[in-house]
């Protein structure tokens, strides 16, 4: 048991310094921005005292390891900075500690949307493509398997708007079953909040359910020529039991790097899809600050998406070692 | 709420359905092995079958179901015309060729058909095209058709946008942008990822470690969100000039990219850089230029061309995506991304006519028809040159 824990430990800093890493490229990736904010938020005929305050507002002024420094101290105690478009008011107006919002204000909320959209979609996503996965390699080389694997190719193939749009026509606008816009506002209930987030998890179902399905299908095959598959098959029993009993346990540590792997992937899925529903949720947020150039939100939105993208392969890499006993006693 | 009553009824019927199919054979058989020992899920896929076969006859005949009757048109119309490829494929051509075609799949023969024809519309497009990408009409919001009926015009046969171009001329334009940008991409991306894979497989030592540990940090950002990040630079860099922004838009995917094509270069490498003949090839004091192109590279064509097939979706994929954000290819290109973001809000127009809705559509299709048919053509390569039979 002493074992696992150092494994673990291990994978937990090995991650945080990835994070740290991460964050260096981010912030310089952000300063190779030509010129510097404060030119940039007041533009060609801004007298230079006006550019000199805001870039002392902003702390511009300092050399990049200290403002680095500040950053990620900032960070750590959740305070993410003020956003630029906000900013912009406040030296204005005077005051020293700036009315604009934060970009913790302006996040917070959003977070928790996108992670109810994820949520929802892997409750729905991941129960559907393993037990699809296992259907498939139950009835192998079958007019359900071939079917089921063309349609697998093409949802991963298409772009998440074409499926986003096919989904709207069919589910919305031909049927008006749900809405196709997710306006979610604060003190909403959550039957109807569940029911606007129900057309971007489908589609974010359809996009991540297909590799999900395929690596299941493939893992639970790979094991079926085993002599001790062989055996249970002998015995008489049935090939559902073999496969659910014999066959799947075994099969879990690579069926578990893929689901995490997918969730993983639906974090970056997300952007393009809140997109497409107006959904309030961070992926949009990201995007509309990338337009605007508004850095502090985009530099927090960057690290959010690279903390969870990370996490969640920290997340594979450890569960695939809990569920197999020879990676849990390395040799 | 309805709906979720309307699917649970459906289901117990068919399930239901399934155990009267199983016994009614049974009965009718005289117990034959057949029934007999048929699991009740196969009964089931039986009858869910001919319900959906029956079903999709019910709907064929509705009024409403437009998309429906093209979507069925459209599936029987390419898998035709892929039979037909095939068939030419097995009859014209060479000896290696037509054995080739032989062993196809029917999926794969449709993917080579669709990606021929994307190909000459690329290539060609400047003189397939009937109108210039930018030009603009008077007609605006035409639906497609060329039916004045129904809002079409027979010289803007796929319709215009709203600010009136015209839709067919952008649509084969948009194969010579989007999908040559792609290309370029993937073409630069695997420059350099394949020259630095199979570098550090061939060297190894401290250059492995120094490209393995960067090329690990650059994959823990996910790849739009980097993209992203850095396309935020990139327009602060370009300023006004858009064409900068696009070749900026091909270094960066390109870059990200390369780190994946870096990773399987490098493994397929370390397993070629172990075999007898490299050995051989260092005593006879062969040049790493030597090594690389004419040792390791031969015998990594496979795997590295299954990767340029999918790698070529996900940046074709991940271009399109940018574009439908609107900081990918710029407005006087005519590009798929752009255009399925310009469209959108006509499929709100579906139900008055089913045309207008078909405008987002088309160029959605457009990207989506092209990833399935590489993605069919790589499946089949990769099921081929693996021996694999399941």
């Amino acid at each position: 048991m002493s074992s696992l824990l150092r494994i673990i430990a291990q994978r937990l800093l090995l991650g945080v310094l990835t994070l740290f890493i991460v964050s260096i490229i981010i912030f310089t990736a952000v300063n190779m921005l030509p010129g510097d904010f404060a030119q940039a938020i007041l533009g060609q005929s801004a007298t230079d005292e006006a550019v000199a305050a805001i870039r002392r507002d902003l702390g511009l002024d300092q050399p990049p390891i200290t403002r680095y420094w500040v950053w990620l101290t900032d960070t750590l105690s959740g305070d993410l900075g003020t956003s630029f478009a906000q900013a912009n008011f406040a030296s204005f107006t005077g005051s020293e500690t700036g009315g604009g919002t934060t970009v913790m204000a302006q996040i917070a909320p959003r977070f928790e949307n996108t992670l109810f959209l994820a949520g929802v979609t892997a409750l729905i996503a991941v129960p559907f493509a393993v037990g699809l996965g296992i259907l498939a390699a139950l009835f192998r080389n079958s007019a359900f398997d071939k079917g089921s694997n063309m349609f697998a190719l093409t949802s991963i193939s298409s772009p998440e708007f074409f499926v986003a749009y096919i989904l709207i026509l069919f589910l919305a606008v031909l049927n008006p079953i749900l809405p196709s816009l997710s306006n979610i506002y604060e003190g909403m209930g959550f039957g109807e909040r569940l029911q606007k987030t129900l057309l971007p998890a489908l589609t974010l179902t359809l996009v991540v359910t297909a590799h999900m399905m395929r690596m299941t299908r493939a893992a639970i095959i790979s094991l079926l020529a085993s002599p001790y598959i062989e055996m249970a098959r002998l015995k008489g029993m049935k090939p559902m039991r073999v496969i659910v009993h014999h066959a799947l346990p075994n099969a879990l540590a690579p069926i578990i790097n893929v689901v995490a792997l997918n969730l993983a992937y639906l974090i970056t899925g997300v952007v393009v899809v809140e997109v497409v529903f107006v959904y309030p949720g961070i992926g949009q947020l990201f995007v509309d600050s990338v337009k605007i150039r508004d850095i502090p939100v985009v530099q927090a939105c960057c690290l959010i998406f690279a903390a969870a993208y990370i996490l969640l392969n920290l997340m594979a890499d450890i569960l695939s070692i809990l569920s197999n006993p020879r990676l849990r006693h390395p040799k | 709420m309805s709906v979720l009553v309307w699917i649970a009824a459906i289901l117990a019927a068919l399930l239901a359905g399934g155990w009267a199919f199983r016994f009614a054979g049974q009965t009718a058989t005289g117990n034959k092995p057949y029934f007999r020992d048929m699991p009740f899920a196969v009964a089931f896929g039986y009858v869910a079958a001919a319900a959906a076969i029956l079903g999709g006859l019910w709907l064929w005949f509705q009024p409403g179901a437009v998309f429906f009757r093209w979507a069925v048109q459209g599936f029987v119309i390419s898998a035709i015309a892929a039979f037909i490829f095939r068939l030419a494929g097995r009859h014209v051509g060479t000896e290696g060729t037509r054995k080739m075609f032989r062993q196809m799949p029917l999926t794969a023969a449709f993917g080579i058909l669709v990606i021929l024809i994307y190909a000459v519309l690329a290539i060609f497009a400047g003189v397939i095209a009937p109108y210039e990408q930018a030009q603009v009409f008077t007609g605006v919001n035409i639906l497609p058709g060329g039916d004045p009926a129904t809002g079409g015009d027979p010289a803007h046969p796929l319709g215009t946008d709203q600010i009136g171009r015209d839709l067919l001329t952008r649509l084969i334009y948009g194969a010579q942008n989007t999908v040559g940008i792609a290309f370029v991409t993937t073409c630069l991306a695997f420059l350099l990822g394949g020259t630095f894979g199979f570098l550090a497989a061939v060297i190894g030592g401290w250059l492995d470690n120094v490209l393995s540990r960067m090329v690990d940090v650059l994959m823990a950002i996910p790849s739009l969100i980097f993209a992203l990040l850095l396309m935020t630079i990139a327009s602060a860099w370009a300023g006004s000039q858009q064409w900068l922004l696009t070749i900026y838009m091909i270094l960066i995917i390109a870059v990200i990219d390369s780190t994946r094509v870096f990773r399987l270069a490098r493994a397929v490498g370390q397993n070629i850089v172990v075999m007898d003949y490299i050995e051989a090839a260092k005593l006879r004091g062969e040049g790493m230029s030597y090594l690389i192109f004419k040792e390791v590279l031969p015998n990594a064509t496979a795997p590295l061309l299954a990767e340029f097939g999918l790698r070529f979706c996900f940046v074709f994929l991940t271009i399109a995506a940018l574009s439908f954000l609107g900081v990918g290819i710029q407005p006087p290109l005519a590009d798929w991304g752009t255009m399925v973001r310009d469209l959108a809000q006509f499929i709100n127009f579906a139900q008055f006519s089913p045309l207008a809705a078909a405008l987002p559509l088309m160029a959605a299709g457009a990207i989506a028809l092209l990833t399935v048919a590489v993605n069919f053509v790589v499946d089949w390569m990769l099921h081929r040159s693996s021996g694999l039979k399941d």
